[in-house]
């Protein structure tokens, strides 16, 4: 019954959204002005029904109703109740419900707050988010209906991938969504901007807090799948350029372009049709990414999600949406009024040079993403890794955050090096005696990690550079947000540098009771035991791992879960302040054939690494989400104010009138 | 702005789409002939990759027994995918030599811990020179060698483990 229900709300939710699309393209031209009325309540309600819809699902989900198909096919009713919840959008299907509902949501809450824009711009920015909408729920309710009944129903169901199951993981598709979504509202402000050629401060103003809200939710997302990637795959690795990384790394950089453009658009109204064209690029990474990670054209570590007929329905989406808007900007980027102009030396320039090197670096991402499916055309498979990626992004990543020293220092429009000259001159010290004291002092390593650990210094200097003769209670709160973010660009980038300088690993076969050193850590096999869990039994190592006075103990684990039979390796990790020690419990090395060995006595392969300052990588990502949401309430600060005084105003001109 | 720098997004655009059509659309297939196949290998002598196992050279192929000679890379994720079915063929009693392309030795050694090891030689190729002479464009790639250094097969992109067949006959018809 409640299936039915969700499925019922589903299609009235898609015929609002047709309704919504159909009065805010009518409402542009005279003869449907009447229609105009109804948008905005339209959108209120679609996205109501549209939650209704997810909230059907989430219940046969947590009650584990076996007659719904997609509950059988993921779930199971022995796994924990966390675990059931999130499994409604650990799938294909629940998680585009879960899309459609947010951006149904997101929709609702424009159409109710944002007054600034001219109204037949919102209008046509509502028409275009519903016609996104539409697409999605066109493909829920005909390729993939998420209410599908099973009859008869079985008694039980096929469980969820042991690898999803993890609290990390619960949470990081719906935060990567989230900023999916918020970047869809961007792309539909654009749309609605190009369709009544009304690109200006206001319209960066609008979309700015839905670019900074999508950018948050993406710095969050990528950070902690990173760190899920880090201890649940057990390699040790952060970063693997694998398409799916990549697929959320692209929009996050094409969506960091924008927030810095749309900085520009709001003060200095440059950058017009540059903004617009981001606003489309930013959505669509989204979409090429999701497409991308479903449609299995790429193999993957993530290779779950892969479906290849929903990755044509996608494409469709993809090529009618991206496709459609680019030929908008075609046709009215021409007539969008040229910005202000700057001079060479100003912050407009810093930005534009930050924008280039985001963009080169999304096509470097891109092209070495997409290169395997290139050659795959002509019958060629390959594989492109780190060897390709890593130089080639810094080759502008470096350049980019030299430039970042230097450019929140510059004044818009005009101004001269030498005026700056005495607030860049100590973080470029700082970058150069970092750099002498790592290269001469430091473990053998790459230019690149050389580079990486001396511009981090620097850039951690230069974050601070901005606050230096300000009234610091007075300083406006985005600025607090941009110094808190840059500040965590170099604690991340120091993070990454040192894994790469300073991490020791070790492969050990150890008998119990034997220890093995690793970088200042001595750690002993105390024990191997078997242990059981809910849907689980594993093999748990007892390690005891000592540095001087430190001892901790660490239980990494061989889990092997029943439904359905798969086995993992559980890692665990002791967190220290200057590092991280990282633990894998292998397989157990059989003693050759014919050789006797009294039980107790076999060796169990262990894998360690000592790993200096490599938890800075996720705190700076931390730190930069942290800047982005100081800045996202400084803005929304600033906007209520504006609010209630324009309200105030009015209210005494209505008083003087009467 | 000239007008038609405005299309080239749009062009851009298009051109993606037709690269995933095309590689959602077209089946996919991995023979292709090699210029390589029946010429002996090129001369060259690999450095050992791991400390467990001894470099790679040219002159190793000439023992009188087909051999295959996987090219391959801990950070390219088909080759983890084709680990397994490399076990698998080890454990027939296929004899595999390895090159590695473009590695550290200590990313390898945690490979192999990973994935097994089934070469019986592991050569270290840094600049991915040899891997060019011998006509091998990415990574995974196998070729099958005869008993007399002459390559007669070249597999590109991971071996599947329905592919383990066609393998052990390429090996057999190297033999004869």
């Amino acid at each position: 019954m409640i299936a039915e229900l969700g499925l019922a709300a589903l299609w009235l939710a898609a015929a609002l959204a047709a309704l919504q699309l159909i009065a805010g393209a009518l409402a542009q031209g005279s003869r449907g002005e009447a229609l105009a009325g109804v948008v905005r309540p339209v959108a209120v309600v679609q996205g109501l029904v549209a939650a209704l819809a997810f909230g059907c699902l989430v219940w046969c989900f947590s009650q584990t109703d076996l007659s719904v198909k997609l509950v059988a096919e993921n779930s199971h009713s022995a796994k924990p109740m966390i675990y059931k919840i999130a499994g409604t959008w650990g799938n294909h299907e629940g998680s585009m419900l879960l899309w459609v509902t947010v951006m149904g949501i997101a929709g609702a809450f424009v159409a109710l707050v944002e007054r600034r824009l001219p109204e037949k711009t919102m209008l046509a920015t509502l028409a275009g988010q519903a016609f996104v909408s539409l697409g999605f729920y066109g493909f829920l309710l005909i390729a993939s209906n998420p209410f599908a009944r099973l009859d008869p129903a079985p008694e039980e169901g096929n469980g969820l991938n042991p690898l999803l199951q993890d609290p990390g993981l619960a949470f990081h598709p719906p935060t990567l969504y989230l900023g999916y979504v918020g970047l869809s509202i961007a792309f539909s402000f654009a749309v609605g901007a190009l369709v009544t050629r009304d690109v200006g401060p206001a319209f960066a103003r609008a979309m700015r807090p839905w670019v900074l809200g999508a950018w948050i939710f993406l710095t969050l997302g990528i950070t902690a799948g990173s760190y899920w990637a880090y201890y649940v795959l057990g390699w040790g690795g952060w970063w693997f350029w694998d398409p799916v990384e990549n697929a959320s790394l692209m929009p996050w950089l094409a969506a960091t372009a924008l927030l810095h453009s749309c900085g520009v658009l709001a003060a200095r109204n440059a950058l017009r049709a540059w903004t617009v064209m981001l606003g489309v690029v930013a959505f669509s990474m989204s979409m090429v990414g999701t497409f991308l990670v479903r449609s299995g054209i790429l193999t993957s570590v993530h290779a779950f999600a892969v479906d290849p007929r929903r990755g044509t329905f996608i494409l469709a989406l993809l090529a009618i949406n991206i496709g459609g808007a680019l030929v908008l900007f075609a046709l009215r980027a021409g007539t969008v009024a040229e910005g202000e102009r700057f001079e060479p030396v100003s912050r407009e320039s810093a930005l534009v040079f930050n924008n280039v090197m985001l963009s080169a670096i999304l096509a470097i991402v891109l092209i070495g993403t997409l290169y395997p499916l290139v050659t795959e055309a002509v019958g060629v498979r390959v594989s492109v890794g780190p060897p390709y990626f890593t130089p080639a992004s810094a080759m502008f990543a470096l350049p980019m955050l030299a430039v970042m020293m230097v450019g929140p220092l510059l004044r818009w429009r005009r101004d001269r090096i030498g005026r700056v000259s005495a607030r860049v001159l100590a973080p470029a010290a700082v970058t150069v005696v970092a750099a002498v004291a790592f290269g001469v002092a430091g473990p053998a390593m790459g230019w690149l990690t050389l580079a990486g650990l001396a511009l981090a210094p620097g850039l951690a200097v230069a974050s601070a550079m901005p606050l230096v003769g300000r009234n610091l209670l007075r300083l406006p709160l985005p600025v607090w947000g941009m110094v808190v973010a840059h500040f965590g660009i170099a604690v991340s980038l120091f993070g990454m540098a040192s894994d790469a300088a300073f991490s020791v690993q070790k492969l050990a076969a150890v008998r119990v009771g034997e220890s093995v050193a690793v970088g200042p850590w001595r750690i002993t096999l105390a024990g191997v035991a078997p242990v059981a869990g809910p849907n689980w039994t594993a093999l748990a190592a007892d390690l005891r791992a000592a540095r001087g006075g430190d001892v901790v103990a660490l239980g990494p684990q061989q889990r092997t879960f029943w439904a359905p039979v798969q086995t993992t390796a559980v890692s665990a990790l002791a967190t220290r302040w200057d590092g991280q020690l990282y633990t894998v419990l292998g397989e157990e090395v059989r003693p050759a054939e014919g050789v006797d060995t009294p039980p107790g006595q076999s060796r169990w392969q262990l894998r360690l690494w000592w790993k200096p300052w490599v938890p800075m990588i996720w705190a700076g990502g931390a730190l930069i989400a942290l800047g982005g949401v100081l800045a996202l309430l400084g803005r929304l600060r600033a906007d209520l104010k504006r609010r209630y005084v324009t309200a105030r105003g009015a209210a005494r001109r209505e008083e003087a009138g009467r | 702005m000239k007008r038609w720098t405005l299309w080239l997004p749009l062009a851009l655009f298009g051109g993606f789409c037709a690269v995933v059509v095309v590689g959602l659309v077209v089946p996919k297939s991995t023979d292709i002939p090699s210029k390589m196949i029946g010429q002996p290998l090129p001369g060259f002598n690999l450095p050992a990759a791991v400390g467990e196992r001894p470099g790679l050279a040219a002159g190793n192929f000439t023992g009188g027994k087909p051999r295959l000679l996987n090219i391959f890379a801990s950070w390219c994720i088909p080759c983890a995918a084709e680990a397994p079915v490399l076990d698998d063929l080890a454990r027939q009693g296929v004899e595999i030599d390895g090159i590695a392309i473009r590695d550290h030795r200590a990313d390898l050694e945690t490979f192999l811990a990973q994935h097994g090891n089934p070469y019986a030689r592991l050569g270290a190729d840094d600049v991915s020179a040899v891997q060019l002479a011998i006509g091998s464009s990415g990574v995974p790639e196998t070729f099958v060698i005869d008993g007399h250094g002459v390559i007669r097969y070249q597999h590109i992109g991971d071996i599947r483990p329905e592919e383990v067949p066609l393998m052990l006959g390429k090996l057999r018809e190297a033999g004869e």
